[in-house]
């Protein structure tokens, strides 16, 4: 993937987000599977994807609105009386 | 906005004006439309803003709510118009930018080759590591920014992304792939440069 990027580190590429997703179906993996096994270029941008998505996804445990965010927001729809207790 | 922890709401309840529903959708989805706020306009009191226009303009047009879409696939509709409205009106002028479909131009190719991805996590999420990834984020074209938010920040699925800010799965599927790479990219030159510098203070 170096100098110009060779025609199927390209394709592969475009099929990228795909694979990541584990959209393809199971003859198309097996070709890029094939090409990575091959391609250190290709591998790495293939991990370094993987973990900038997984570096992105919110924590399983939801995070809540600030306290005082929540309360304006209540007030602005005129939803004081439910305010507390919450939920 | 996980299905999978979203309280069951009535939509019969909501649309006949029971406020304690109401206020159940509300703290149900205050979070992922306070994210989306977050992330897309990057501060506080403008995402404040994205949340309290959002649930106003539900409450309006509750009435014409009729369920065809899931509550959250409405709720992120009526949130994203919400916050790119306002982020074109505080950016004053209008750019060419702003009319060439995101789909235009050819996915950049990679230049960095730097495998990071094995550098332990506390590194990776480390407080530097964590402002670096949101000003990536950040510079992310809007229409990129969008979709790479619900996809991958919020999980929702690709054809539900297409739902709700209209458009083909194909282009939701050719903006996330160039979202990711751009994002990749930014990344690896902030690590490749972090583990330079790390190598030369270790020896």
């Amino acid at each position: 993937m170096a100098d110009p990027m060779h025609k199927n580190c390209q394709a592969l590429l475009g099929t990228l987000s795909e694979y990541i997703d584990g959209e393809l179906p199971a003859d198309l993996c097996q070709v890029i599977e094939k090409h990575l096994e091959g391609c250190e270029n290709c591998r790495v941008v293939l991990n370094t994807t993987r973990r900038t998505i997984d570096l992105v996804q919110i924590p399983a445990a939801a995070e809540t609105v600030p306290a005082d965010v929540r309360e304006r927001l209540f007030l602005r729809l005129n939803l004081d009386d439910y305010l507390n207790p919450k939920k | 906005m996980s299905e999978k922890t979203a309280p069951e709401l009535s939509i019969a309840a909501l649309r006949a004006g029971d406020r304690a529903e109401f206020a159940r959708m509300v703290d149900a989805y205050s979070m992922p439309i306070y994210r989306l706020g977050l992330k897309m306009l990057g501060n506080q009191q403008d995402a404040e803003d994205v949340l309290q226009n959002t649930f106003l303009n539900a409450l309006t047009h509750l009435a014409d709510f009729e369920g065809r879409s899931s509550i959250s696939t409405w709720l992120y509709r009526i949130a994203s118009n919400e916050a790119l409205m306002l982020l074109r009106r505080k950016k004053n002028t209008v750019n060419l930018d702003d009319f060439q479909p995101a789909d235009a131009e050819e996915t950049p190719l990679p230049e960095v080759f730097v495998d990071w991805s094995a550098l332990p996590e506390d590194e990776l999420l480390s407080g530097e590591s964590k402002h670096a990834l949101d000003a990536a984020v950040r510079q992310l074209p809007e229409s990129m920014r969008m979709v790479f938010f619900l996809r991958d920040i919020e999980g929702i699925s690709i054809r539900d992304t297409a739902e709700i800010l209209n458009l083909t799965e194909t282009n939701v599927k050719t903006r996330l792939l160039r979202a990711r790479m751009a994002l990749r990219e930014y990344l690896s030159t902030y690590y490749s440069e972090r583990m330079t510098r790390e190598e030369k203070t270790d020896g």
